[in-house]
């Protein structure tokens, strides 16, 4: 690989390192918008099929090119910006909304060693990164000028913060167990252990003893990307499709873009420090990306399994879940996870 | 000027100028997204200084949290940008005497024999293995401890102090308990009765 890549390192001299990362970039956003298109391909044929219909079965064989489809229609619709709107802001607000989504991934390891930038403050950069998607809800929604975008964005302020708390302790049990901020090692950390010598990896990664945080990490993960049932933001329902009322062609997709790359960066962010990322469940099979992409993918389907089956909740009810049920449970699980750590039950010398 | 310079003045000349923002900025919410934007940038600053965990503490906090709420109230204000012109010079005098002040302050803080090259030599630079937030967490749980216990203590008052002020319980207010919509039975709704069937 060195030594294939020498003569265009020499061609492009000092400017090589930039040219590199521009391109270890494309490879990683490249393949997840493909993924992103197909993820909506994935959910309406699943959720077809979980409703006894077929979904969409048109387009190319069995509707497998309806993603793309779908993209250059939305591409070559005009983006009408409303005369009373804020004009830059309402520019702004989906590139605010994709930005962080697309610029978390820079951190997220795919295999030992294969990630884009390994820092130390992994995680914490990942939670600071994914505290911005927000803005472009909010900043969407006030920009309109319009009182169903105003209400959904205010109810995605609302929600993404209340949820974050829950998230960010869920977090910090993690982190306390794995004594570090970076993503690798957590994911390495989760390879040792009394079941990971008898051959049954599985049973050593986080979920085991933090099954409680598990549960809060990944449900607050749906509140946090505003999936079904906690999609309140665009209830259809209620406020239209909140946000996104006053978008059309691309302006709109950058959303719909961003929801659904949010939607891999949870199951990805899952698989990592929940289930072992790239380890293999079971001893002797070797290790490597496809274990991530299996239980990303697994993530994934819950994910449209779960806003096949449920129905949306209630605006009180979402906020008395996030506050009245998760943060106290987190914060008493952080304190437990502390002593037990402390404790001479300690599984994690 | 080596990179790190470049990206030091770029840095802080969008901070400089969005701080500016904020003051100048007509509309509120164009004012707290500047005011956002330079929160961005000192994090930016701080990276530079090899400062990640507070570089990144203060996006998650004040970007992610704080100035989202702020947001939240900033855009509900109903305001008449000509009313917010009003009273510009009345209140002018009072807002030179204080920026003349500060900027007073500043000089002598910044001019002190106490800063300055000479006074506070540049430290070495850090490890390839050095961690930052490990450091931190060192100090914080060891030297500093009881001042670290002390802050947080504060804190609590602060918060349990402001949900007090605002807690308010009106008499007469007829609304719903989603914890005891959640705990519902449907025993408590339903009952079933068992009839033996009449007959005509």
């Amino acid at each position: 690989m060195e030594a294939l890549l020498e003569p265009v390192s020499q061609f492009f001299g000092p400017a090589w390192p930039v040219v590199w990362t521009l391109a270890k970039i494309v490879a990683i956003i490249a393949p997840l918008m493909l993924g992103v298109a197909y993820l909506t391909l994935a959910e309406r044929k699943v959720i077809g099929y979980m409703q006894v219909r077929i979904g969409p079965n048109r387009v190319g064989p069995k509707g497998l090119l309806q993603p793309i489809a779908d993209g250059m229609k939305l591409l070559f619709k005009e983006i009408i910006v409303p005369s009373g709107a804020s004009k830059g802001l309402f520019i702004l607000g989906p590139i605010l909304a994709i930005a962080p989504s697309l610029a978390a991934w820079s951190v997220v390891p795919f295999n030992d060693g294969m990630v884009l930038a390994n820092v130390n403050a992994g995680l914490l950069l990942l939670l600071a990164i994914t505290s911005m998607e927000v803005y472009g809800v909010i900043i969407a929604g006030w920009a309109s000028n319009s009182k169903y975008p105003f209400l959904g964005s205010m109810r995605a302020a609302a929600q993404m913060v209340s949820y974050e708390v829950a998230m960010g302790f869920a977090l910090i049990c993690v982190l306390l167990i794995s004594s570090s901020l970076n993503l690798s090692d957590i994911v390495h950390s989760q390879g040792q252990g009394k079941f990971h010598e008898m051959g049954l990896s599985f049973l050593s990664w986080n979920w085991l003893p933090l099954l409680p945080m598990f549960i809060v990490f990944l449900i607050s993960g749906i509140a946090e990307t505003n999936r079904a049932p906690f999609d309140v933001v665009e209830g259809e329902s209620e406020v239209v499709a909140g946000h996104m009322v006053e978008y059309s062609g691309m302006a709109f997709a950058l959303f719909f873009l961003a929801e659904y790359a949010n939607m891999f960066l949870v199951s990805v962010m899952t698989a990592l420090l929940f289930m072992g990322g790239w380890l293999s469940p079971i001893g002797g099979i070797p290790d490597g990306f496809h274990w991530l992409a299996l239980k990303t993918a697994f993530f994934l389907f819950v994910f449209l399994w779960v806003r096949a089956t449920f129905p949306r909740f209630r605006y009180d009810h979402i906020m008395r879940l996030g506050w009245k049920v998760f943060i106290p449970i987190t914060l008493v699980w952080v304190i437990v996870v502390a002593v037990w750590m402390m404790s001479p039950l300690s599984i994690w010398k | 000027m080596d990179f790190k310079t470049l990206v030091f003045y770029i840095l802080s000349a969008i901070m400089v100028f969005a701080a500016l923002r904020v003051i100048t900025s007509r509309n509120p919410v164009h004012a707290a997204l500047f005011l956002v934007l330079s929160f961005v940038t000192a994090g930016g600053i701080w990276l530079l200084l090899a400062a990640e965990f507070l570089a990144i503490v203060l996006v998650m906090v004040y970007v992610g949290a704080v100035m989202v709420l702020f947001l939240f109230v900033v855009m509900m204000l109903d305001i008449n940008l000509d009313r917010l012109r009003e009273g510009f010079w009345s209140y002018l005098p009072v807002g030179a005497l204080i920026g003349i002040l500060l900027a007073v302050e500043m000089a002598l803080v910044l001019g002190g024999r106490y800063f300055g090259l000479e006074a506070m030599p540049e430290p070495p630079a850090v490890q390839a293995g050095y961690s930052n937030t490990r450091e931190l967490g060192r100090l914080l749980y060891t030297d500093y401890v009881y001042p670290f216990e002390l802050a947080s203590l504060l804190l609590l008052v602060a918060m349990v102090v402001a949900v007090s002020l605002t807690l308010r319980k009106r008499k007469g207010l007829r609304r719903v308990n989603p914890s005891d919509q959640v705990a519902v039975k449907r025993g408590d709704r339903v009952e079933l009765v068992s009839m033996s069937a009449e007959k005509e």
